[in-house]
């Protein structure tokens, strides 16, 4: 029987489709919620600006950002978070080759990595088919404070930032959770990870606001094109050539941990062992 | 007296027993211990960036580096203490209800919100109470301005009306899981509402914050738990009008109210168990 490649990867779509979309009253809360937190960074990043002596007499800014750009920004790495943001995709990898559930794709007609990638496809699909309502009520609530709106083109290359930022976070999750052949246990391997992304990913912050040399030596590193980025691509702060090679080097990771996680997964193979049944 | 006496000493069993369990998985305690730790620094961190970049958290508030410093020392201190002491034992309480196994706790001849309260003492939090110490020690220190022994006292006896605050918010939550089933958002709730709290109450301020910072100090009172101990230290403002005065004494009122609906609540939450499987 001819069955396409096409036709596994939409079979897989549709039935992780109908997993997620059980749980979605939960989750609306739950969305919800977490934009709870926003509400204090408003604030405190108005105190900070408040109390910012005046240049020349426009209001203060800080490395470039106005009070509006600053929480703007917030919200803008929110939605970033959004796309590239893979809860349990490392451990639930770890998990597997610890407890064997990975065998199946040994033996089955069908990559470790493509179910894993279609199976996030559909869970971004979902979260964000809910989470629109959410995002939209509290990008609407907080209008004013988008100064700055990408202008013609600039939009696509928001969306192609985006759309970088989901597979660079999925590739460079996935290979931390095959490092599992080799360690078992990943969790330390992925607080640490945890810890550093959400400090220099620029999920709190902008990243140009940490003193030199670090700025310049947070942005060698791929973290940043999780959050910073695509927000910086929005806000007008990245433009022209800059952006092109923003972008050529967002892609270049992404094809560096795509290439990094089948490398783990062909290796991590061939010394599995088939613990657990 | 003979009774407060005999609930400090089974108080003083359960933080044994649970050093004691905490010690027999030695990496996992030391693991949870430095993760803790380490989400305190990069905090920290946060904010020292932020003064970077300006002198104080908003104009003529006298929130300055080192007094905004005293304030989250004092934040860490009260925040680690109700999650030290209850976080472990709010989280079990729904488990209790969903398994049945609140019966057991029921017959036992002591009272039953002390109990199911304090069962677990969580030493890995313990880090965050000395970071938070240390940190107000040391703030205070480049402040270079040390505070009376009345005042220390006032410090102590405010913070612990925090903690009893925060407390009863999160037991009026976890109370909830008799009706409920299951708590897991109400804790995000939690931690969400709690974390107001975390910056001094100045910042809130125009058309939104005003409201807003008169909703969390009246209605739900999570902004006096850190403020008005953290005021007593370093004082940023004089008092400046009347109700400065009567925020401290607001306080007391506050927690007391607090804890009695809290207390109701969990009583009535009691009455409506009606056990499950065991």
């Amino acid at each position: 029987m001819p069955f396409q490649r096409w036709q596994v990867w939409i079979t897989i779509l549709r039935i992780s489709i109908q997993e997620r979309i059980i749980y979605r009253g939960d989750f609306m809360l739950g969305t919800l919620m977490r934009f709870l937190p926003i509400v204090t960074q408003i604030f405190l990043w108005g105190a900070v600006f408040s109390a910012l002596p005046s240049q020349d007499g426009a209001p203060g800014r800080i490395v470039g950002y106005s009070y509006h750009d600053v929480v703007a920004y917030y919200l803008l790495t929110m939605l970033s978070r959004a796309f590239s943001s893979m809860p349990g995709l490392a451990s639930g990898i770890t998990r597997d080759i610890r407890d064997g559930t990975i065998k199946r794709f040994i033996v089955q007609p069908i990559g470790l990595l493509e179910y894993l990638f279609f199976y996030r496809v559909a869970h971004k699909l979902v979260y964000h088919a809910v989470a629109i309502v959410p995002f939209a009520v509290v990008f609407y609530l907080c209008r004013g404070f988008f100064k700055e709106t990408p202008q013609g083109l600039e939009w696509v290359a928001y969306v192609a930032s985006l759309i970088l930022a989901f597979l660079l976070g999925f590739f460079l999750e996935a290979t931390l959770g095959l490092l599992g052949f080799w360690f078992l246990e990943v969790s330390s391997f992925l607080f640490i990870y945890m810890l550093l992304s959400f400090f220099f990913s620029g999920h709190m912050f902008p990243i140009d606001m940490l003193p030199e040399p670090m700025a310049s030596l947070v942005k060698l590193i791929p973290l940043q094109y999780l959050a910073y980025f695509p927000a910086a691509v929005f806000l007008g702060k990245i433009r022209g050539t800059a952006l092109v090679t923003g972008l050529a080097i967002q892609a270049a990771w992404v094809v560096v941990f795509a290439f990094l996680a089948q490398l783990a997964l062909r290796q991590g193979l061939r010394r599995y062992s088939g613990f657990g049944g | 007296m003979h009774q407060l006496v005999r609930h400090l000493i089974i108080f003083a069993t359960f933080a044994r027993n649970s050093l004691i369990r905490d010690m027999t998985f030695r990496a996992n305690f030391l693991i949870e211990f430095i993760s803790s730790l380490s989400w305190v620094f990069m905090n920290l961190g946060f904010y020292i960036l932020i003064f970077q970049y300006t002198p104080s958290l908003g104009q003529d508030t006298g929130w300055g580096k080192y007094e905004f410093f005293v304030f989250t020392g004092t934040a860490l201190m009260i925040n680690s203490l109700a999650g030290m002491l209850f976080m472990t034992n709010a989280d079990n309480f729904g488990e209790l209800i969903r398994r049945g196994g609140l019966d057991f706790l029921l017959v036992k001849p002591i009272d039953t919100q002390f109990l199911v309260s304090l069962q677990r003492v969580d030493w890995s939090s313990s880090g965050n109470l000395l970071v938070g110490l240390g940190l107000t020690l040391y703030s205070l220190k480049c402040l270079g301005t040390w505070p009376s022994a009345v005042t220390a006292i006032l410090y102590v006896f405010y913070g612990l009306c925090g903690v009893v605050i925060l407390y009863s918010l999160m037991f009026l939550l976890a109370a909830t899981s008799v009706w409920l089933g299951r708590n897991e958002t109400l804790f995000d709730f939690w931690f969400y509402i709690v974390s107001f709290g975390r910056y001094p109450m100045e910042i809130y301020q125009g058309r939104f914050g005003h409201p807003f910072r008169w909703f969390f100090t009246f209605i739900v009172p999570v902004l006096i738990a850190i403020n008005v101990p953290a005021r007593f230290l370093v004082e940023p403002l004089r008092p400046r009008s009347f109700s400065d005065w009567l925020l401290p004494l607001f306080t007391i009122l506050a927690t007391a109210a607090a804890f009695a609906i809290c207390r109701g609540v969990f009583q009535l939450a009691l009455r409506s168990y009606r056990s499950a499987s065991s």
